[in-house]
């Protein structure tokens, strides 16, 4: 199997989910490129995890009552969903769509947004805003519940446009004026919440959806030129047409799936990394009438994804550093003890996930990295891959084996790099990784004390791996 | 402003999960207390007066020899208004002073940078515990995180210490500057020597420090623990910050034996934190403020409390004029928020800006953002 495939599979696994272990990746070269692609966009009836398995081992799950449940179960799904792509979706429209448990105070609520994102991430974009239009976590959390016709809150009116949609501005031009943000929040005045039963002393109750006719505000609205009694779904469909929806898009697909852009506020002003490659994208947004797959299929089969140059070109987030190193070396592949701790892990690294900082979620890149996040990004992958009991550990150690009897220190490296990533380092590092395992004597595994010394220094290695400046990439 | 031997030290501590101030500091001697709370009133025989009205929840006796020796200062019905009830926003509102809009800055962030405005000592603010709290959250302000000391830093998971020692070496080795790998590269290659600088001197506090004291065996005694250690090995940290995890004080049900084991655990171990400090003769200047997001309900609901709206803060240290600070809140039918919350009387921006004015000696109003009444604990 050549090693390009391998390494253009592994980078799709990465970016399309959370990574792969050595031997998924060599069954999904055999099976094809276009064919992985295909697999990954469309998503089977039957759910990706066994949940009842998982219900049985955590009963917590059903009646989430503390944000943490909500937090592990979503661990726990992006770890064993077959289905990978569609959890990425989830955390790609979280990040966008932001809503935080931290105001909304209904775990329930939040998580089932997240569970809606699982299921319509890849469908139709003017479905999808619709949804989120109506769902009660972010009704919520951006205040449209205080929108009335007597008295507009512009909060969710302006998010809509500003974050959710269109952005402020493309080529220098801004995308709409403060009348539309009006126009825009006046269209979805009594879109509210049902009275909900008093949350306390023990549950909560999920919030639920009501449109109330007697608090919208019926009269004519002028919206981004065109006039009309216009109520929310008439905004939405507005909003679909607009080429500035289509940019918003691509562009934060890109950011997500192929490398970092600037930051949002900035792109009135500055120009994609790559206009070619969202022109694509903005095209099969119109040609298949805002569907999100067709983007995304596009974007997998496109050479600016395939490219080698893009190979590592995003500072991993947390989420992708603690699902990814789990996946790699096969921990909480079941139902086990633990997965609480685990979860926790992203929060400690700087991505509560539930509760983005704002609405206009985590700043991502290099504002991952700061000193106190880099070192839990490092023990905890670190204290992962040294763990030579686990599967994916013992699975490297083998192949390693297999290799030969005596393998030489280059060899061993490079053979460690390869199965970690593949993942290429500075040439200064790895010379300072050779000279590590040259002084630690040969390398062979014919006796009992030999494997026992081979299994304990590959553990090593893959620590040193795990501490390299280029191990923060994904 | 208070004058210490060496330059004022300031540690706070969160009891996150909203702290039931009526059974910390009980009125005892109002028969509404006991209408309101007919599951939960702690017996009169059983509460530890401090005054004709109020008195500690009997878990709390560690701490009544601080209030006896003037040096416990309690602030009750603290609070701000329009109190928001969800844990999350209410301590967001606590560590960033914003009530009204989302806020990004903590509090004890703009405090460490006004300390070391260039970020030269990376220990200038430390936190105990995992992540980043937002009280001490701000660009450019550097914060150690320790969830544990005697196992902090780097690679911690190598047991064998002439491997970690080796496995430390080398990755000195590997991020020394290799230019050319592109801005990011460099900049993670930065901050990972950063890092272990921080790491390196904070792994020698436990060397430094010996002590008699007897800790509480809990998440809260290894954080104070660990806070004592930091100050004792003199690395100019200013600002030390721990939270109880787990939003425990959260005592919605069972609370009688609940929150009698949450006072115990933090009174015992705050009296070791101070005992520690007196031993090891660094006392002087250190402050210790501790609160809680809110209060919790006037009425119990049977087997626990919700969440409710004004509540308690102290201030603990040699130099603090121990007393009782605002008054408590009414508890009339008529006077309680919203159908069984109490009032907040003195705003939390109060307590900080004494304590930033008087203690720190720095300007609080570009801190708290605005001017706001001094109490007088200090």
């Amino acid at each position: 199997m050549a090693d390009r495939e391998i390494a253009l599979m592994a980078h799709l696994l990465r970016r399309a989910g959370f990574g792969a272990s050595r031997d998924e990746v060599e069954a999904r070269v055999a099976q094809g490129y276009d064919n992985v692609v295909e697999e990954l966009l469309n998503v089977g009836d039957a759910p990706g995890i066994d949940e009842d398995l998982m219900y049985r081992a955590y009963p917590s799950y059903f009646d989430k009552v503390a944000v943490e449940t909500g937090q592990t179960e979503w661990v726990y799904r992006m770890i064993n969903n077959r289905y990978q792509l569609q959890e990425k979706m989830s955390l790609f429209w979280h990040t966008i769509f932001c809503s935080g448990d931290n105001k909304v105070d209904n775990a329930r609520t939040t998580t089932i947004q997240i569970d809606k994102f699982r299921e319509q991430g890849m469908g139709n974009f003017q479905d999808l805003i619709l949804m989120l239009s109506k769902d009660p976590a972010m009704l919520y959390y951006l205040d449209n519940i205080e929108s009335h016709k007597t008295a507009v809150n512009e909060n969710y009116g302006r998010e809509l446009l500003e974050l959710f949609s269109m952005g402020v501005g493309k080529d220098g031009e801004l995308n709409y004026t403060e009348d539309d943000v009006k126009a825009c929040a006046r269209a979805f005045t009594g879109w509210n919440l049902a009275p909900t039963i008093p949350v306390f002393p023990y549950g909560r109750t999920p919030f639920e959806f009501r449109y109330d006719p007697a608090d919208h505000d019926h009269e004519d609205k002028t919206f981004l030129g065109e006039t009309g009694p216009w109520n929310g779904e008439d905004i939405i469909d507005i909003i679909c047409k607009q080429p500035a929806t289509a940019r918003f898009i691509a562009r934060k697909m890109y950011d997500f799936f192929v490398a970092d852009e600037p930051p949002v506020p900035s792109w009135r002003q500055s120009q994609p990394r790559d206009l070619a490659a969202i022109n694509t994208l903005e095209k099969a947004y119109f040609d298949s009438g805002y569907e999100i797959k067709a983007m995304l299929k596009a974007l997998f089969t496109s050479d600016f994804f395939k490219s080698e140059s893009v190979y590592y070109a995003k500072v991993k987030s947390p989420a992708e550093v603690v699902i990814g190193t789990l996946r790699m070396v096969g921990h909480h592949t079941s139902p086990q003890p633990g997965l609480f701790f685990v979860a926790m892990e992203p929060k400690y690294m700087g991505m509560d996930l539930l509760n983005p900082p704002t609405v206009e979620g985590w700043h991502t890149g290099a504002e991952w990295i700061n000193s106190g996040t880099l070192i839990d990004r490092i023990n905890f992958a670190a204290g992962l891959l040294g763990d030579t009991g686990l599967p994916g550990v013992k699975s490297i150690i083998g192949r390693l084996m297999d290799r030969s009897d005596s393998i030489p220190p280059e060899e061993f490296v490079d053979g460690c790099l390869d199965l970690t990533g593949p993942l290429t380092i500075a040439e200064e590092t790895r010379s300072e990784l050779v000279a590590h395992v040259q002084a630690g004597g040969e390398l062979r595994h014919g006796t009992e004390s030999e494997r026992e010394n081979f299994s304990q220094r590959t553990g090593e290695m893959l620590q040193f791996i795990a501490t390299t400046s280029e191990f923060q990439f994904g | 402003m208070v004058t210490t031997n060496k330059d004022p030290v300031l540690a706070v501590f969160s009891l996150s999960g909203g702290n039931d101030f009526m059974n910390t500091v009980i009125p005892y001697t109002n028969p509404l207390y006991r209408d309101y709370r007919p599951t939960l009133a702690v017996a009169e025989d059983q509460v530890i007066p401090i005054t004709d009205e109020l008195a500690f929840h009997p878990a709390m006796g560690s701490l009544k020899k601080y209030w006896d020796e003037g040096k416990l200062a309690i602030i009750l019905g603290v609070g701000y208004p329009h109190p928001s009830l969800s844990h999350f926003r209410s301590m967001d509102i606590w560590a960033t002073c914003e009530p009204d809009e989302l806020g990004l800055i903590g509090w004890l962030g703009s405090v460490i940078q006004e300390i070391d405005p260039k970020a030269e000592n990376v220990l200038t603010g430390v936190n105990f515990g995992r992540g980043l709290p937002r009280s001490m959250a701000k660009d450019g302000v550097p914060v150690a995180s320790v969830g544990d000391l005697s196992s902090y830093g780097l690679l911690t998971g190598i047991e064998e210490t002439g491997q970690r020692d080796q496995a430390l070496d080398l990755f000195g080795r590997m991020y020394s500057p290799v230019l050319g790998r592109g801005v990011v590269n460099d900049y993670i290659r930065r901050t990972g020597l950063e890092a272990m600088a921080g790491a390196d001197i904070l792994g020698t506090a436990p060397g430094k420090y010996s002590s008699t004291v007897e800790y509480g065996n809990s998440a809260v005694g290894g954080y104070l623990k660990d806070m004592v250690q930091v100050h004792n090995a003199g690395f100019g940290t200013r600002v030390l910050f721990t939270t109880a995890p787990y939003n425990i004080f959260d005592t919605h049900a069972n609370q009688a034996v609940g929150h009698s084991n949450l006072l115990m655990d933090i009174s015992t171990n705050i009296d070791c934190f101070m005992t520690d400090l007196r031993e090891q003769h660094i006392s002087d200047n250190v402050m210790l403020f501790f609160y809680s997001e809110f209060g919790r309900r006037a009425m119990d609901n049977g087997s626990g409390t919700d969440h409710g709206s004004g509540g308690v803060a102290f201030a603990l240290g040699e130099h603090v004029k121990g007393g009782i600070y605002g008054e408590y809140p009414s508890l009339e039918l008529g006077k309680l928020e919203d159908g069984g919350n109490l009032q907040h009387n003195v705003d939390f921006r109060c307590a900080y800006s004494t304590i930033l004015e008087r203690w720190m000696g720095m300007d609080a109003k570009p801190i708290v953002g605005g001017t706001y009444e001094q109490l007088d604990f200090l």
